[in-house]
């Protein structure tokens, strides 16, 4: 399968990574590497086949639904890039 | 004592309790190596204060008699493990000064069994790549080279910086992680012995996460006993971990007897590539002699999805990536990028994101978003999803057959030249075939070395086991590795 430009612009925008205009052909043409390699699997019989959800069955343990932890404000913000205040800091959201 | 950094785990642990020997003095003899070899490029933040601290509190343990196994033991810890105060940035520009406020569980339980940390080790960033060249860092250097020739070559990936700094005895042994082979791969390449254990032996709390499905935590040791003894103080039921098994931690090291008679040893068809090289042949070969002449019954064996195992990979692995990389957005740590005038909140992220990722992890989470999304998700990660439960089919079928464990190569070739398989993403994928059905599957592997080619570079052959019988699959690993005697050690030009 091949991924034009487009496409991988649409890519790029969905995964939050700013890619400039000049650099989508290449990015375009690694996908289609890889998506080509990929393709390999519709050799595979699946009919009737489970996906995978968990690779040793067990049964995920259950736990009170309680406060554990907590207090920690200062912890919590140590390594934020902008913290005010109390809370992180980010570029205007709401107009 | 001479050369102290050159004692394996268990002989510095006879050393340290028979008081021939302090802890102080081991880590002492480790940070004077590590500040000798600097062209490794294997420790990336050197953690002098917080070892020799260590140190002094388990001599204090040791001379008190609670001592166990590890106690006063001078490891290295990879950067992808959280350690409180420390930086830990999974080589990454986009943990740029991130200082976790807690401990990973494995490091804790290592550092509560009296370990000394000597500091971060380099690794491929965010665990993705086979030649620690995507590293923030820059590169790890394998000790080894080609006879006379000064050529860097690779110590192996994604755990290049614990590979190389074990080889190299600038720490006792050191923590790796594997997602398709990251323990393995740089072990074989590097003359050491690693070991991933069964999916949900080892928390995965406080490491930064690659691929949650498929990501295992595993010693990396000088020989099989050490990785035995390390293993064990790595796993264990975690509460924090939701996929984390809680079972018993037999005792592994008291599970070495050597004895495999009667052990029924697969060799697998499908691992006899094309153009394999004939040394890895020769190898596998060898091996297979070496188990049967210690008893071991061999058998041919098929698994006929291993073909599928590396193209699934690259669709669970990179989906998994895309998900568990969104928290970097700038926000809560590490890296934000600076802002142009009227930049809102969608141009941070991708900013931040472009300047924090290199080209290696960006291009695992586009292909990872790209197979999740809308109208692919079923023709892509489902589809993956279906061929991984038969290749872990294809392991039932064979173990169910009476097939104690499986003997394959570690790895297609020897390490390679740093900058040589750079150009074609593909290309460098296929260094997992070997080891990436394993993580697919969950099951426990372990690499030893067993030979040296033609150009004096270390090989390894690796083993695959039952799930949970990790002890077993050691002791399978035990009888190889006294039966090809690898003692070769790099010459020291660093």
């Amino acid at each position: 399968m091949s991924i034009d430009i487009e496409t991988a612009a649409r890519v790029a925008k969905l995964a939050r990574i700013r890619v400039e205009d000049d650099a989508l052909p290449a990015l375009a043409q690694e996908f289609s590497n890889i998506l080509g390699f990929i393709e390999q699997l519709n050799e595979v019989d699946v009919d009737g086949v489970e996906p995978m959800v968990s690779v040793e069955p067990m049964r995920l343990k259950r736990r009170q639904d309680g406060v554990t932890d907590g207090g920690m404000q200062g912890k919590i913000l140590s390594n934020a890039p902008d913290a005010r205040e109390g809370f992180f800091a980010v570029p205007k959201v709401v107009e | 004592m001479t050369d102290l950094t050159k004692l394996k785990i268990s002989e510095a642990r006879d050393a340290l309790r028979k008081g021939e020997v302090t802890s102080v003095e081991l880590t002492e003899a480790c940070l004077v190596a590590i500040d000798q070899a600097d062209a490794l490029g294997a420790f990336v933040h050197k953690t002098p204060e917080v070892a020799m601290g260590q140190a002094k509190s388990a001599d204090d343990r040791i001379k008190a008699g609670d001592a166990p196994d590890l106690c006063g033991i001078p490891l290295g810890i990879k950067d992808l493990f959280c350690t409180k105060g420390v930086p830990s940035q999974a080589a990454s520009a986009i943990l740029n000064g991130f200082k976790p406020e807690y401990e990973s569980t494995v490091t804790s339980q290592l550092f509560g069994a009296g370990a000394v940390m000597l500091g971060k080790l380099n690794m491929d960033e965010f665990a993705m790549g086979s030649s620690n060249e995507t590293s923030t860092y820059g590169n790890a250097i394998n000790p080894w080279r080609r006879g006379n020739d000064d050529a860097a070559l690779t110590p192996g990936g994604s755990s290049g910086g614990s590979a190389s700094a074990v080889a190299a005895d600038l720490c006792l042994a050191a923590t790796g992680t594997d997602t398709g082979g990251s323990i393995r791969q740089p072990a074989a390449f590097t003359g050491i012995t690693g070991i991933k254990p069964t999916y949900g032996r080892c928390s995965r709390w406080g490491i930064v996460a690659f691929a949650s499905s498929l990501d295992q935590a595993g010693p990396m040791t000088k020989d099989v006993r050490d990785a035995a003894i390390m293993l064990e103080a790595m796993c264990g039921h975690d509460p924090k971990d939701s996929t984390s098994a809680d079972l018993a931690v037999p005792n592994f090291e008291a599970m070495l007897t050597g004895d495999i008679k009667g052990k029924v040893i697969g060799i697998p068809r499908e691992y006899r590539m094309d153009g394999m090289p004939d040394e890895i042949e020769a190898l596998w070969s060898e091996g297979r002699r070496m188990l049967e002449d210690a008893g071991a019954v061999i058998r041919d064996i098929s698994l006929p999805h291993t073909k599928y195992a590396l193209p699934a990979y690259y669709v669970i692995a990179p989906a998994e990536a895309s998900s568990n990389l969104a928290r970097y957005d700038g926000v809560r740590y590490g890296h934000r990028a600076k802002l142009s005038q009227g930049d809102g909140i969608t141009e941070m992220y991708e900013k931040t994101r472009a300047e924090g990722f290199g080209a290696e992890v960006q291009r695992r989470v586009m292909v990872g978003t790209y197979v999740l999304s809308a109208g692919f998700y079923d023709a892509y990660y489902n589809r993956a999803r279906k061929v991984r439960t038969l290749i872990k089919k294809d392991f039932e079928d064979v173990f169910a057959e009476g097939i104690d464990a499986i003997l394959t190569p570690a790895t297609p070739s020897a390490a390679f030249e740093l900058g040589k398989v750079h150009t074609d993403p593909v290309e460098m994928y296929l260094n997992d075939v070997f080891t990436v059905t394993v993580n697919l599957a969950g099951l426990p592997g372990i690499s030893v070395p067993t030979g040296l080619d033609k150009q004096g570079l270390p090989l390894g052959l690796q083993l695959i086991g039952h799930p949970w019988e990790e002890g077993d699959l050691l002791n399978t690993a035990y009888a190889l590795e006294q039966a090809a005697g690898f003692v070769a050690k790099p010459s020291q030009w660093w």
